[in-house]
């Protein structure tokens, strides 16, 4: 996405291969994503397993990034435009392992929600996981492109999920008052919602990196909030 | 692949020989004149030498011919050496890049390569005679004239060496220097000619090497004495003067003290030599 | 006079507004034998701040710093059109005295050049010029100049030798004392690193981070990040022109013109 036309040719790609590797890393992240729904839905414990060991190959990529940012900012002292490549690069990697972890986290509670009887709501957690996905997939080819607005599109789609979550949380939690013995399996699917609502969070995250590399300035802009379940904000306890 | 390294190495080889074939020619040469001027001058190189005057002849000396030629020469100096360094400056810092400066540094060109002979003859006309007219004959050939003569060999010598030095001294000095407010003169005069400095005396010294060997110029100005002169309005003796007198004389001992007169000039030159390198060597500065 | 200055660059963007102009340079075109080499330059320098001045080889940096204090005149058929304006009067008027320019606007070039003599007397040199002071006071103004180029506790014993024997780095620190032993109100750095190796810049660089205090600094610098590290504001030139000036740290990190960051990321043509 950057212009290729460093007078030094080995810096093209190493900003080109620093780029290619935050593509494969999201591209991994969403289909972690997308397996662990799958598995959801299919009580699928092996798979389910397999989901949460492919999170350390999202991991081992982080740690490449980081390295190759490392060695671009020590070796080629990027400047300008070449700087906020480098640095939103570091940022959105951090975000999609961010994203790869929420995702295996989802995997992981499929396991002792494949053990109860099956309930219906789980349906409603794909709509939510489908907005995920799909913001996620927006804002990479955004970075891709280099298009801000496609971004600030991401950016404001937010609330959309935002708002499938709290209609989830609302119909889960009057499923639990309805019938206490859907307490467990219910609290896992909160949990799991939870964990989507916080990959779309993620995706907003990188479209703010992406207008900054695009802009060089901060995406300021208040946003509204679509979040109404928790008062104080308790994201990562939850 | 070798063919190509073996034909370079051969030609490497061959420009190597002759280069050193050349420098041995030139040596070969050098070396023998300072060993004939040597072997032949020792046999005469006594205290008589500097003691007793010419007019004895083969009993006599050259101490007259000495004074003379340092006379002659310091004089020549002190007319050109002021004249041939305001010159240079003036060229450097003046007319580095006019046609004036071009001009009269080719002017000066022609000058340095100009016969001594004919100076010797233009000093002849221009002082010598009318001084002879002036005085009524009391006053025509002098040490005077012999010095002016001199100084005109000198004075392209000079001119040449104070302007390639000055033009040495870096653009930036000069920008340092007026950047802090001084003046064009004050700046050539206390900076740049300090940094020149010892280039311009090198120049004074081989201006003074090369006319203190000159006999041409003299013969029609200084003339010659056999007797003391320290006059410089009398005819005054002169090293190389006498040596040309002397080797013309049948007389074998009178060749010897010639050969002694040869061997006081070359080392007087060597001297200089030596001096200039001594003075390089040690203040050299270095602006790059 | 009021459109010349709106058309003026002033430092774009979060220039506070305390600030004072030191150097207003307005409508400067130079002419190089016939040729146009700066062209229409008009730029306000901020008192008391660092500005740099980058662009490559032959774009007119050298020769706008060199305007400033009319070291151009030197050469013959050089020719400056314009005002450069210093507190209030321009430079190039003829009847502005070179005396008093020099005095105000001083300078560091490319090379250490000392001159050729000892420590004391190339401080000293300059000052004896344009004051006539008592040895005491001539001793103190020199420690001054010396301290303030943090040259002071290196040469304080050898005031006395060549200058000459000095090493790079100091050569050149010698040189800025020379420039700021006059007081000066204006320093102009001609590349003053370029010659010298990373602890002798570094110690170039801490100076000039504190000469900011006192002085207005004007300096040219082939290397960016030399400009990024201690400038306050950033002047980009290309073919005589000023693309951009601005706040340093908005130059490096997001230019507004193309050319400044093709320039400044490595991806001139």
């Amino acid at each position: 996405m950057h212009s290729k036309d460093h007078i030094i040719k080995s810096y093209d790609q190493e900003l080109d291969r620093l780029t290619g590797e935050i593509a494969r890393m999201g591209e991994l992240s969403v289909t972690q994503l997308e397996a662990a729904i799958d598995v959801v839905e299919r009580r699928d414990e092996r798979a389910a397993l397999r989901v949460v060991e492919n999170d350390d190959a999202i991991d081992a990529m982080e740690t490449e990034i980081s390295h190759d940012v490392v060695r671009l900012l020590a070796l080629r002292a990027p400047m300008a435009r070449d700087l906020r490549e480098v640095f939103a690069a570091l940022r959105i990697a951090a975000d999609i392992e961010r994203i790869g972890d929420y995702g295996a986290n989802v995997a992981k509670r499929a396991i002792p929600l494949s053990m109860v009887a099956p309930i219906t709501h789980a349906r409603s957690l794909r709509r939510l996981s489908e907005l995920a996905a799909v913001a996620v997939r927006k804002v990479l080819a955004a970075y891709r492109e280099g298009d801000a607005e496609a971004a600030y599109q991401v950016w404001e789609d937010d609330v959309k999920l935002d708002e499938a979550y709290t209609g989830l949380f609302r119909e889960l939690l009057t499923y639990m008052m309805e019938d206490p013995r859907s307490i467990t399996p219910c609290t896992h699917l909160l949990f799991m919602a939870k964990n989507i609502e916080r990959i779309g969070d993620h995706a907003t995250n990188i479209a703010e990196n992406v207008w900054f590399l695009v802009k060089g300035e901060a995406l300021e802009a208040t946003r509204k909030k679509g979040d109404e379940t928790s008062g104080p904000e308790l994201e990562e306890g939850i | 692949m070798s063919a190509i390294y073996t034909r370079r190495h051969i030609k490497n080889i061959a420009a190597k020989v002759l280069a050193t074939a050349a420098i041995i020619i030139g040596l070969v040469f050098l070396v023998w004149i300072l060993w004939i001027t040597l072997v032949n001058g020792i046999s005469a190189f006594n205290w008589r030498l500097f003691t007793k005057i010419t007019a004895y002849g083969p009993d006599g000396g050259l101490s007259n011919a000495i004074v003379g030629s340092l006379i002659m020469d310091l004089i020549a100096i002190a007319i050109c050496a002021p004249i041939g360094v305001l010159a240079g400056t003036y060229l450097a810092e003046c007319a580095s890049s006019s046609k004036f400066g071009a001009t009269v540094r080719f002017l000066n060109d022609i000058l340095l390569s100009a016969p001594s002979i004919v100076l010797g003859l233009f000093v002849y006309v221009i002082v010598v005679i009318p001084s002879t007219s002036l005085s009524g004959g009391a006053v025509s050939f002098s040490g005077f004239a012999g010095s002016v003569a001199l100084a005109l060999i000198g004075l392209p010598v000079i001119v040449r060496t104070t302007d390639e030095m000055m033009q040495l001294v870096p653009t930036t000095l000069r920008e340092a220097a007026l950047s802090l407010g001084i003046p064009q003169w004050k700046m050539t005069l206390q900076v740049l000619m300090r940094a020149a400095m010892s280039g311009i005396i090198t120049g004074i010294l081989l201006a003074l090497a090369r006319l203190a060997g000159e006999t041409a110029p003299l013969l029609f100005t200084a003339f010659g004495n056999n007797y003391m002169s320290v006059h410089p309005l009398d005819k005054m003796a002169s090293l190389p003067v006498a040596i040309y007198q002397y080797t013309n004389d049948p007389n074998p001992t009178l060749h010897a003290i010639a050969w002694a007169g040869a061997l006081l000039i070359t080392l007087f030159v060597l001297a200089l030599s030596l001096l200039t390198r001594l003075l390089f060597s040690r203040k050299k500065v270095s602006y790059d | 006079m009021t459109n010349l200055a709106a058309a003026a660059q002033t430092p774009s963007d979060t220039a506070s507004v305390n600030e004072r102009t030191k150097i207003k340079v307005r409508d400067l075109d130079f002419y190089y034998n016939g040729f146009h080499a700066l062209k229409g330059i008009n730029m306000d320098i901020p008192e008391k701040k660092v500005t740099a001045i980058i662009g490559p080889s032959g774009c007119g940096k050298s020769t706008l710093l060199r305007i400033f204090n009319r070291i151009y005149a030197m050469y013959p058929k050089l020719e400056a059109q314009g005002e450069v304006v210093l507190d209030g009067e321009n430079v190039l008027d003829k009847s502005y005295s070179m005396n008093r320019l020099r005095s105000k606007v001083g300078m560091v070039f490319q090379k250490p050049v000392p001159f050729p003599m000892t420590i004391f007397e190339n401080v000293a040199y300059g000052i004896r010029h344009h004051e006539k002071l008592k040895r005491k006071a001539m001793e103190a103004r020199v420690e001054e100049a010396l301290r303030g180029a943090a040259l002071w506790d290196e040469v304080k014993d050898k005031l006395g030798q060549s200058a000459l024997g000095l090493s790079g780095g100091q050569q050149q620190r010698l040189c800025i004392a020379r420039g700021i032993a006059l007081k000066p109100e204006v320093l102009l750095l001609d590349e003053p690193t370029s010659a010298l190796d990373p602890i002798a810049t570094g110690r170039i660089e801490q100076l000039v981070e504190e000469l900011k205090k006192e002085y207005t600094i004007v300096m040219v610098t082939h290397n960016m990040q030399q400009a990024a590290r201690v400038s306050d504001y950033t002047a980009f030139m290309y073919l005589g022109e000023l693309v951009e000036f601005g706040v340093t740290e908005k130059i490096f990190t997001k230019p507004d013109k193309k050319q400044t960051e093709d320039y400044i990321t490595g991806r001139f043509g």
